[in-house]
């Protein structure tokens, strides 16, 4: 059961955090020490992952090319689906990245009886895939608030704007946010239990991250309505973090510790996981090449610079006796011979 | 290293992106912690602990609220023998009357920003009407 193995992680590392932070003195653990510890991982391991994949060479130039390539002039060329200009791969990767453009073109295929296959689209899990990430963007960006002191006037209106999207319902008001995020993770979880196919090919390391996220979410909501906790020791924590003098307040509760824990754990499993999608994306010839290899020669980085390119015309040269003594057609005939005139 | 002129730059910006808060702190200052003043009248005891107020306090003005508007409960609490009729002027802003003073300094600390004051007015607001009128 993959998804059973990565609930129970989850579950162990809110247990962890739940029983840890009741010790006494173990609160600067938690507190303090793991949050450092998971943001220096994740710079590190972050950047160290994304050298690594630069340090790999591309042999071939391989864009993925959805539409009309450049040809003719008669012919409309797809720019940003076949870019062959680097402002059109530019153009093609922004959209990518904040629009999700390659999940808009996701189908569905079914097989009927016949047997006959039908390919129809589907959209929910790009509508999910942007609730998803921009709920955590926007979430991510709201907590600034909790960091920074004073709080700029753009954060303020974020969070004026994020509360104010449900009409001011419950005290403390309830984040729009919050709502889109649970929307989101439900249906990208669903989606691997419902759909047979994605079932059969998600994997352990599918499910955490997808609960790990759930639980934060989770945990943060209820810190935010129901377990309240004095966000004056809180947030004298975090911004005594971010200036490096931190200070634990015996007043912070547990709900706390367990959320800043998760986080923690997910700041620490990124860079080594599948959420490195994050820099992975500009990092994917796929998307980031254009497609001229056909009026820009792509040479490969691993090759040998002492072997040279060896056209027909030299190949010709260089063997043209044998073939037309084993009577294979070339290109140009053998010079007259000077003996026979 | 392949495109180096593009990804260390990338990498520098991502960089900087994630430690935002600390060079944003770092350039202002980290700033001093809320001192909410306590009531000028000296009164020590409130509806609830001081724990509980804290962490919950606009839950039960919440509750009040809608007891109030929404169901018409204008019980008046009795707390520890003192009366307390439901209600941010009636009841709260007898003892903390500084709103400025009292609520603010967390609220701004903290960026929230409560609509009390959307129909409310503190007791400074009130003198000054009373005065125009």
């Amino acid at each position: 059961m993959k998804y059973a193995f990565s609930f129970l992680a989850v579950l162990a590392l809110v247990l962890i955090a739940w029983l840890g932070s009741m010790i006494p003195g173990m609160q600067y653990l938690f507190g303090v020490a793991i949050p450092y510890l998971a943001i220096l991982i994740f710079l590190g391991g972050f950047v160290y992952k994304v050298v690594e994949w630069a340090k790999s060479p591309v042999p071939f130039s391989i864009p993925t090319t959805c539409g009309q390539g450049k040809s003719l002039d008669f012919i409309k060329q797809d720019k940003l689906d076949c870019p062959t200009k680097t402002s059109e791969v530019v153009a093609r990767m922004f959209l990518e990245i904040v629009a999700f453009r390659s999940l808009f073109r996701n189908t569905k295929s079914e097989l009927h009886e016949g047997p006959k296959i039908t390919y129809e689209s589907s959209r929910w899990l790009w509508i999910a895939a942007l609730l998803f990430h921009y709920s955590f963007l926007v979430i991510i960006i709201r907590h600034m608030r909790l960091f920074l002191n004073p709080v700029p006037e753009w954060l303020r209106f974020l969070d004026f704007l994020d509360a104010g999207a449900m009409l001011q319902v419950g005290a403390p008001l309830l984040y729009a946010s919050d709502l889109t995020i649970l929307a989101g993770i439900l249906f990208l979880f669903g989606r691997r239990l419902v759909s047979r196919n994605v079932r059969y090919i998600s994997l352990a390391n599918d499910y955490f991250p997808l609960f790990l996220i759930f639980a934060i979410v989770t945990t943060g909501m209820l810190m935010r309505y129901f377990l309240h906790t004095d966000i004056v020791v809180v947030k004298q924590l975090l911004v005594g973090l971010v200036t490096f003098s931190p200070v634990i307040n015996a007043e912070i509760g547990s709900i706390f510790y367990i959320h800043v824990f998760l986080v923690s754990a997910l700041l620490i499993y990124f860079p080594f996981s599948k959420l490195m999608h994050m820099g992975g994306i500009f990092m994917s010839p796929t998307r980031n090449m254009a497609n001229d290899s056909r009026a820009k020669r792509h040479i490969n980085p691993w090759n040998d610079p002492s072997i040279k390119p060896h056209s027909y015309a030299g190949y010709e040269d260089e063997f043209r006796e044998f073939m037309v003594d084993a009577g294979i057609p070339v290109e140009k005939e053998l010079p007259p011979k000077k003996d026979e005139e | 290293m392949y495109n180096k002129g593009t990804i260390i730059p990338g990498l520098i910006i991502f960089v900087l992106f994630v430690t935002f808060p600390i060079w944003f702190n770092g350039l202002t200052t980290a700033g001093d912690l809320p001192k909410p003043e306590l009531p000028p009248g000296g009164e020590k005891k409130c509806v609830e602990s001081a724990d509980y107020m804290r962490a919950s306090h606009m839950q039960l003005l919440n509750k009040w609220r809608d007891n109030v508007l929404r169901d018409g409960n204008r019980e008046i609490l009795e707390i520890d023998g003192k009366k307390y009729p439901k209600g941010l002027q009636t009841a709260c802003m007898n003892c903390h009357s500084q709103k400025e003073k009292f609520c603010d300094s967390c609220h701004t600390y903290a960026a929230v920003e409560p609509y009390c004051w959307d129909c409310h007015l503190t007791p400074k607001e009130t003198a000054s009407k009373e005065a125009i009128h």
